[in-house]
């Protein structure tokens, strides 16, 4: 048990194991996939050598890790799992089952590029892929966000009861060390105590969870999970309110920065961010109207916050490490979705790049920038770094 | 509701009931009678995680539930896997009493689970795995699974066509994943299945029962002749009731009343096409299954002759 607060250089992926050791998981269930295995390896150690009293399940694949996840969360057992990728992919099945039974396990995916070809770098269209399953989708820029997320992650779960995937950039989070700070488990005990499920199958009751629904009571199941993700973003914020208080950091459910009077705004998510905050910070030395804003939770979706932010500016570019083929950039058509509605609408830009782990840096961001400075109306995909 | 026991074949039988009336199985359905037979012998003490099956409509649709212990509904591939999150929900919880059995058809344990529950198998998770064979996927219509014996008509291997594989031997690969415990039932032998189920009860680990649940529809019979069809089903050396212990120690139930294959055959429509050619082919398979059982009981019990003749009644 950790008594103290303490600041260790860690990576993104062993920031995720600590979180699960804070958050008192009882049933770990997980399968190893590169760029996920640290998560697993270090929560083993923490298994086996008594640090975590709880079950580690080493199934034989993703889709039985979740079913183990499942099986657990039914009779009330806090549930962890974590994968990337083509992990999450064969999962697939098993995500709409951990939300339709209302479960709210917590998961790690570790964005990576779907084969073929074969890829382990960052990609978001993996999880993103997932985006109608009912999860809560949280993208974290820092491996102490990954920690928080965690635990922030059970606390909304179990509130609302819907599970929460937290995920991270494969290696840019991943695999980069950087100072975490690990709190004192007593002070994670009160933010976040046991999980008492309200609704579990017991032992002597002879219930039946998740029985055929005809078509006359099917409807409303589907509608009370659509309730339950608009009642999340008022228990993100308020948790998120209530963990700052405990631990001076707060999430919510987008981040803002460089916004007052900003003209034109780069929209991104995940690892990113952090590129182009740097990028963002140079070109406001030198006195440029730029603003960021770096969606945290992909699911349930900010409308509200990103009306208020974006309205009334000029442009907003998207950067979308992700694409639906036929379609565009994820983030950018929910994003265009979002702002729809509203009257005057700023010209929002669709920019794809750095799929499959490539290289996003500072400089792109900057003639991203110019780009969108110089242009009057929005193309179908600009593809930015792409060789012809 | 009946408590007490009723002492039946040298059993003490519960006369309580797990399985409400109303239930929704067809006619003379195995699996229901697999249900109730398997509750009274292991008890209330039980979770019971329910892949896509057969089960899955007989136990009621919501907030119908025909059975009086608690039940977890599941998708197809995933019994043995969401029972050992179960199993594992209540260890963490501090309850090591409860019986987490997983209840799945052949559909979801010889083809789509089958992964799964070699996973649960070679961990050795504390569950008890039942797969109620009707040797065809009956849910949706009677398409043919891995457990559709050689010959037989479905609604995928039709006449001109029938099935062209013999039936995979699941027995087999859960011995050599070295399971404590495993062993083959009928729902027509009810004193062998309790007692197999009471002992499967009384060991940690993986078990599994085989358990032959015949389907009138499916099997093109009539419902009252189930019971018959499934005494004939060992009579004839059909299907062996057998153990298997640790993976290696073989024990035969019965040897079979030495009854010709075609009595078996002959009151199921699903074999009607077969010809006598056809028929011998079987025979044969028959035959040469038997011979390797009983040289694996013969290797752990030095002898055959302790075997008992399948007791029928015709």
């Amino acid at each position: 048990m950790i008594t103290a607060s303490a600041t260790k250089v860690i990576t993104g992926n062993h920031a995720v194991s600590y979180g699960v050791l804070l958050s008192r998981v009882q049933v770990i269930s997980a399968y190893p996939i590169t760029p996920q295995t640290q998560v697993v390896e270090l929560l083993s150690e923490f298994v086996a050598s008594g640090k975590m009293a709880a079950r580690f399940i080493t199934v034989e694949s993703e889709h039985s890790a979740m079913a183990a996840c499942i099986g657990a969360a039914s009779v009330g057992a806090r549930t962890f799992t974590a994968t990337s990728s083509q992990g999450l992919a064969l999962m697939h099945e098993m995500l709409h089952w951990a939300s339709g039974a209302r479960l709210p396990i917590v998961m790690a995916n570790i964005n990576r590029a779907l084969a073929p070809p074969w890829s382990i770098w960052t990609d978001q269209t993996d999880s993103l892929a997932q985006r109608d399953t009912g999860w809560m989708q949280i993208y974290v820029e820092t491996s102490q966000e990954a920690l928080d997320s965690i635990i922030l992650g059970f606390k909304v779960s179990e509130r609302v009861l819907l599970p929460t995937m937290v995920v991270l950039d494969a290696f840019l989070l991943s695999h980069t060390a950087e100072p975490v700070e690990i709190y004192d488990q007593g002070r994670v005990d009160e933010f976040l105590p046991p999980f008492s499920a309200p609704y579990r199958l017991k032992p002597g009751v002879p219930q039946a969870l998740g029985g055929l629904a005809d078509p006359g009571v099917y409807f409303e199941f589907r509608v009370k999970l659509q309730e339950a993700m608009e009642k999340a973003r008022e228990a993100i914020l308020e948790e998120g309110k209530r963990f700052a208080k405990l631990f001076g950091r707060f999430y919510g459910l987008v981040q803002e920065e460089f916004m007052e009077d900003a003209e034109m705004v780069i929209v991104t998510a995940g690892a990113m961010a952090g590129t182009a905050r740097a990028a963002v910070r140079e070109l406001r030395n030198e006195g440029r109207k730029v603003g960021l804003v770096r969606i945290r939770v992909f699911r349930p979706f900010p409308f509200v916050e990103l009306r208020q932010i974006l309205g009334g500016r000029k442009k907003v570019a998207v950067l979308d490490r992700n694409l639906s083929l036929g379609h565009h950039g994820i983030f950018y058509e929910e994003v265009k979705s979002a702002l729809y509605p509203m009257a005057a609408r700023p010209l929002v830009v669709g920019y794809v790049l750095g799929l499959g782990g490539r290289d996003v840096r500072p400089e792109d961001i900057q003639a991203i920038v110019d780009d969108l400075e110089m242009r009057e109306e929005a193309p179908e995909i600009v593809w930015w770094g792409v060789k012809r | 509701m009946r408590t007490g026991t009723l002492l039946w074949a040298g059993l003490e039988v519960p006369q309580e009931e797990y399985l409400h009336p109303g239930h929704l199985a067809c006619q003379g359905c195995g699996a229901a009678l697999a249900m109730r037979l398997v509750l009274k012998a292991v008890g209330g003490d039980v979770m019971v995680v329910l892949p896509a099956c057969c089960w899955t409509i007989i136990d009621g649709p919501f907030p119908y539930h025909a059975l009086r212990v608690p039940l977890l509904h599941t998708a197809f591939e995933t019994a043995a896997a969401a029972a050992a999150g179960v199993k594992a929900g209540l260890e963490v919880l501090g309850d090591t009493r409860t019986q987490v059995i997983a209840w799945a058809g052949d559909g979801g344990t010889f083809d789509i689970g089958l992964q799964a529950l070699s996973g649960a198998a070679e961990r050795n998770e504390d569950i008890l795995y039942i797969c109620y064979d009707n040797e065809a996927y009956m849910n949706t219509g009677i398409q043919r699974s891995s457990a559709t014996p050689l010959g037989a008509w479905t609604t995928t291997t039709p006449e001109a066509h029938p099935e062209d594989r013999p039936k995979k031997d699941l027995m087999a690969i859960m011995a050599a994943h070295r399971i404590p415990y495993a062993a083959t039932a009928t729902v027509a032998f009810p004193d062998d299945l309790i007692r197999k189920a009471r002992k499967a009860k009384g060991i940690r680990g993986t078990r599994l029962l085989h358990i032959l649940a015949p389907c009138p529809p499916g099997w093109r019979m009539e419902s009252e002749r189930m019971i018959k069809v499934s005494r004939l089903a060992v009579a004839t050396g059909a299907f062996p009731l057998f153990e298997v212990e640790e993976g290696t120690r073989y024990t035969l139930t019965y040897r079979p009343a030495g009854l010709p294959l075609k009595e078996y055959l002959k009151l199921q429509g699903r074999f009607a096409h077969l010809t006598e050619d056809q028929i011998a082919v079987l025979e044969k398979q028959v035959e040469a299954r038997w011979k390797e059982l009983l040289e694996l009981h013969a290797r752990t019990h030095g002898t055959v002759e302790d075997i008992p003749v399948v007791p029928f009644g015709g």
